[in-house]
C-alpha cells in the first residue's frame, strides 16, 4: 500500500473542557477521495484545519506527506475553503496572477495554463470582479487556483454547495481528473448527493468516527419502513401522537430506522399500506448520529 | 388550477430579467419544492408570493398578508432577541391569542430540539438552529400559505430532518407549502417541483412527470466519456458517467443517425417525445404530451447556426455521430432516470441551446 498523502492518528482537539474532535483516525492515499460526512459540530472543520497545520493537536499525531504539517507540505494541498478563498474585489485574472505570485516556485511546469493566462472555461470571466461572477464561475475559479500548482492532496470544504446538479458534476469531473492523476482529495459535504463521487466515506458525529466505508457499506442493511396512503397528513399525526417521527417523500412517508410491523402497528384503523425499502444514506446517517448524540 | 401561485410572473431589476414568465402552484396541504442554483431566480420567485415584490408582469394570487409565513433568505428572525422573545414578538404581531402562542411554541421547541436553547440570543444559535427557529416563527400563525427560502441550505442532515417535519407538519395541517432549495434530492420529496435556471422554467411537475417528459434515454458509460460527442452529452454522477441519448428524430438528412443511435436506444425514445430545446421540460399533467409538443422539433435542435450550415462537419448532437456507442466494444447500459437527471438533462439541453454546434465544442473560446 502507499503511504497515505494524509493521516490522522487518534487526533484529539480540545477548546476549554470541550472535546471538539475526539480520537480520530484517518488517512487518505493517492487515488482516493474522502468524504467527511458529519452533522454541524461534528468536527469536521476542525479536522481540517489540523490537517492544515493551522490548529495544534491536543492529542494524536497528524502527518502530511509523511512528516508533520509545515509551511513546505502546505505547498503540495490545494484548498477550496467553504468561503472559496477568492478576493471579491479583484478580477479572476487578477485573484490567479496573485495566487501565482504566492505560489512561485512551486508552481509545476506541465501546467496546462501559461503563467499569465486564464485558462480557457474561465476566459470569458478573466476580467470580471470575482464579487460579480455567479456563484458556478467562481467555484470554478476557486478550483483553478487550488489546482494550478498541481497539488498531491486536495482538501475541499463543502465544495459545491449551491451549484447546480449539472454544474456541481462538471466540478466533480475536475476533482476527478485530479484523483485519476494520483492526487488524493479529502472532501467535507452536507449533500447526500455527493457523497457517492466518493470512493470512501468517514461519518462523524461529535467529534468521533462513528462509521467508515462505501455508500453501499455504511447504509449495510439498514431499512426504511414506508407508509402509502390516500390520507398521508393522517398517517403523520398519527405517528406523531404515537412519538415516532416520519418524513414526507411525495404523497409517502418514509419512518427510518423502524420495523414495518412496528409501524403498522402505529397505523392500526388506517387505509395504509406498509412496506420497507432499503435506507437511503441520509435515512442511515439519521440513525448513526441519533445514537451518539444524547438527547 | 387551485391553490395559490404565480401566473407567467416576471420580474425586471433595471435591464436584467430576473423572472421570465414562471409559473407556479402551491396546493393547500401539499409541498411545492423550486429547486435551482444560486441566481436561478429563487428568492425573487418567492418574495413575489409572499407579498414582497410587485412582479413587473404577470399575476400572483396568494391569501391576505396575515395567512402568509414567510421565511426570508435572511435569518427571517431578530438575532438580538431570544429565541422565545423572537416567537412571543411573531405571535403578538400575529394577534394570536397568548394561550393559544404557548402551546403551540413550547411544542414546537420541544419537539424540533430548541426547547434547550429556549432563552439563547437568536444570534448565537448555529445554522440549522437559526433556520429551525425561522420556520418555526413562519409557522406559528398556522398560514395558509407557507413560503420557505432555501430552509435547509447549509444545515446538517439531522437538522434536516427536522426542519422536513415541520414542512411535512404545516402541510398536513392544510397549508400550501411553497419552499426554495439547492439539493435535488430535497426537491424530490415535494409533490410538485418547478426547476428554474437563470430565472426561467427548466422543469415542472410532479418529480414522476419531470422524470417523464426527458427526451430520450439516460445510460451509464462503461468509463470517460471517449468521443468529443460523448463528452458533450455525458456528466458526472456516483463515480461513474452518465450519458444524454436524445431521442432519434425524423429528419430526411439525419436517416443514418438512427441506426447509429439503434444499439442504445430504447423504445421510450419515439420521435413524438421530443420537444424544442427552447421550451421548457413541461410536463403535461394530460397523456397527451405529444400533442402540445411543438410539430417540428428536430430541425431547431439545437438553434442557430446548424440550420445555416447543415453541413456534415457540424451537424446536430443527435444526428452526428452514434452518440453511446463510442469505440467498439464499449457497452452503456440505460439507467431508470430521477429527477437529478432530468434537471442535469434540461441544464445540457439549454446550455446546447445556447451554445450552438459551435460554441459547445468550445470552439469560440478557444
Amino acid at each position: 500500500m502507499p503511504e497515505p498523502l494524509a493521516e490522522c492518528a487518534g487526533v484529539t482537539r480540545r477548546f476549554g473542557r470541550l472535546t471538539v474532535v475526539d480520537g480520530v483516525d484517518l488517512a487518505v492515499g493517492p487515488g482516493e477521495v474522502v468524504g467527511l460526512l458529519g452533522a454541524n459540530g461534528a468536527g469536521k472543520t476542525t479536522l481540517i484545519r489540523m490537517l492544515l497545520g493551522l490548529l495544534p493537536v491536543s492529542g494524536g499525531s497528524v502527518r502530511l506527506f509523511g512528516r508533520p504539517p509545515s509551511r513546505a507540505a502546505r505547498r503540495r494541498i490545494g484548498y477550496v475553503p467553504q468561503g472559496l478563498g477568492l478576493y471579491e474585489d479583484l478580477t479572476v485574472a487578477e485573484n490567479l496572477a496573485f495566487s501565482r505570485a504566492v505560489f512561485a516556485g512551486s508552481v509545476s511546469a506541465s501546467s496546462a495554463t501559461p503563467a499569465t493566462g486564464v485558462p480557457r472555461p474561465l476566459r470569458r470571466y478573466a476580467g470580471i470582479c470575482v464579487r460579480d461572477l455567479p456563484l458556478g464561475v467562481a467555484r470554478r475559479a476557486a478550483f483553478t487556483q487550488a489546482l494550478e500548482h498541481a497539488p498531491e492532496l486536495l482538501l475541499l470544504d463543502e465544495p459545491t454547495s449551491g451549484v447546480d446538479p449539472l454544474g456541481r458534476a462538471r466540478l466533480w469531473e475536475t476533482i476527478g481528473e485530479t484523483v485519476a492523476a494520483g492526487a488524493g482529495a479529502i472532501v467535507t459535504t452536507h449533500a447526500m448527493e455527493e457523497a457517492g463521487e466518493c470512493s470512501r466515506l468517514v461519518v462523524l458525529a461529535s467529534g468521533r468516527v462513528v462509521a467508515e466505508g462505501t455508500v453501499a457499506e455504511i447504509v449495510g442493511r439498514a431499512r426504511t419502513a414506508v407508509v402509502r396512503s390516500g390520507d398521508w397528513a393522517a398517517a403523520l399525526r398519527r405517528l406523531e401522537a404515537a412519538g415516532v417521527r416520519a418524513l414526507l417523500s411525495g404523497q409517502t412517508l418514509r419512518v427510518p430506522d423502524r420495523a414495518a410491523a412496528d409501524v403498522a402497528r402505529a397505523l392500526a384503523g388506517l387505509p395504509v399500506q406498509v412496506g420497507e425499502e432499503p435506507a437511503t444514506l441520509e435515512e442511515r446517517f439519521f440513525g448513526l448520529v441519533a445514537a451518539k448524540v444524547p438527547g | 388550477m387551485t391553490g395559490w401561485g404565480a401566473d407567467a410572473v416576471s420580474v425586471r431589476f433595471g435591464s436584467r430579467l430576473a423572472l421570465d414568465l414562471v409559473t407556479v402552484t402551491a396546493v393547500p396541504g401539499q409541498v411545492t419544492a423550486v429547486v435551482g442554483a444560486d441566481g436561478a431566480g429563487k428568492t425573487t420567485l418567492l418574495r413575489c408570493l409572499a407579498g414582497a415584490l410587485a412582479p413587473s408582469a404577470g399575476a400572483v394570487r396568494r391569501p391576505p398578508a396575515r395567512r402568509i409565513g414567510y421565511l426570508p433568505s435572511g435569518t427571517g428572525v431578530y438575532v438580538d432577541l431570544s429565541v422565545t422573545e423572537n416567537l412571543t414578538f411573531r405571535s403578538v404581531t400575529y394577534g394570536i391569542p397568548a394561550s393559544a402562542a404557548r402551546r403551540h411554541i413550547g411544542d414546537y421547541l420541544e419537539r424540533t430540539g430548541l426547547d434547550a436553547a429556549a432563552d439563547r440570543l437568536a444570534g448565537q444559535l448555529s445554522g440549522g438552529m437559526l433556520r429551525k427557529l425561522g420556520v418555526v416563527a413562519a409557522m406559528l400563525p398556522e398560514p395558509k400559505l407557507l413560503v420557505l427560502d432555501e430552509p435547509t441550505t447549509g444545515v446538517d442532515p439531522v437538522s434536516r430532518a427536522d426542519l422536513w417535519w415541520l414542512i411535512a407538519r404545516a402541510a398536513a395541517g392544510g397549508a400550501a407549502v411553497l419552499m426554495s432549495t439547492t439539493y435535488t434530492d430535497e426537491a424530490a420529496r415535494a409533490a410538485r417541483v418547478l426547476v428554474l435556471d437563470s430565472g426561467r422554467t427548466l422543469a415542472e411537475g410532479t418529480p414522476a412527470e419531470i422524470v417523464a417528459a426527458i427526451p430520450g434515454t439516460i445510460a451509464v458509460l462503461p468509463g470517460p466519456p471517449a468521443t468529443a460527442e460523448e463528452r458533450r452529452l455525458a456528466w458526472r454522477r456516483a463515480g461513474a458517467w452518465r450519458l444524454w441519448q436524445p431521442p432519434p428524430v425524423s429528419l430526411p438528412a439525419a436517416a443514418p443517425s438512427a441506426a447509429a443511435l439503434s444499439a442504445v436506444s430504447s423504445p421510450a425514445a419515439a420521435p413524438s417525445a421530443v420537444s424544442s430545446p427552447a421550451a421548457p421540460l413541461q410536463a403535461a399533467s394530460s397523456p397527451a404530451d405529444s400533442a402540445s409538443a411543438p410539430p417540428s422539433p428536430a430541425v431547431s435542435w439545437p438553434a442557430a447556426p446548424s440550420s445555416a450550415a447543415p453541413s456534415a462537419a457540424v451537424s446536430s448532437p443527435a444526428v452526428s455521430s452514434p452518440v453511446g456507442a463510442g469505440p467498439p466494444g464499449r457497452r452503456s447500459e440505460l439507467v431508470t432516470p430521477d429527477l437529478q437527471d432530468a434537471v442535469c438533462v434540461a441544464a445540457l439541453r439549454r446550455e446546447l441551446d445556447a451554445a450552438g454546434p459551435f460554441g459547445a465544442l468550445g470552439v469560440g473560446d478557444a
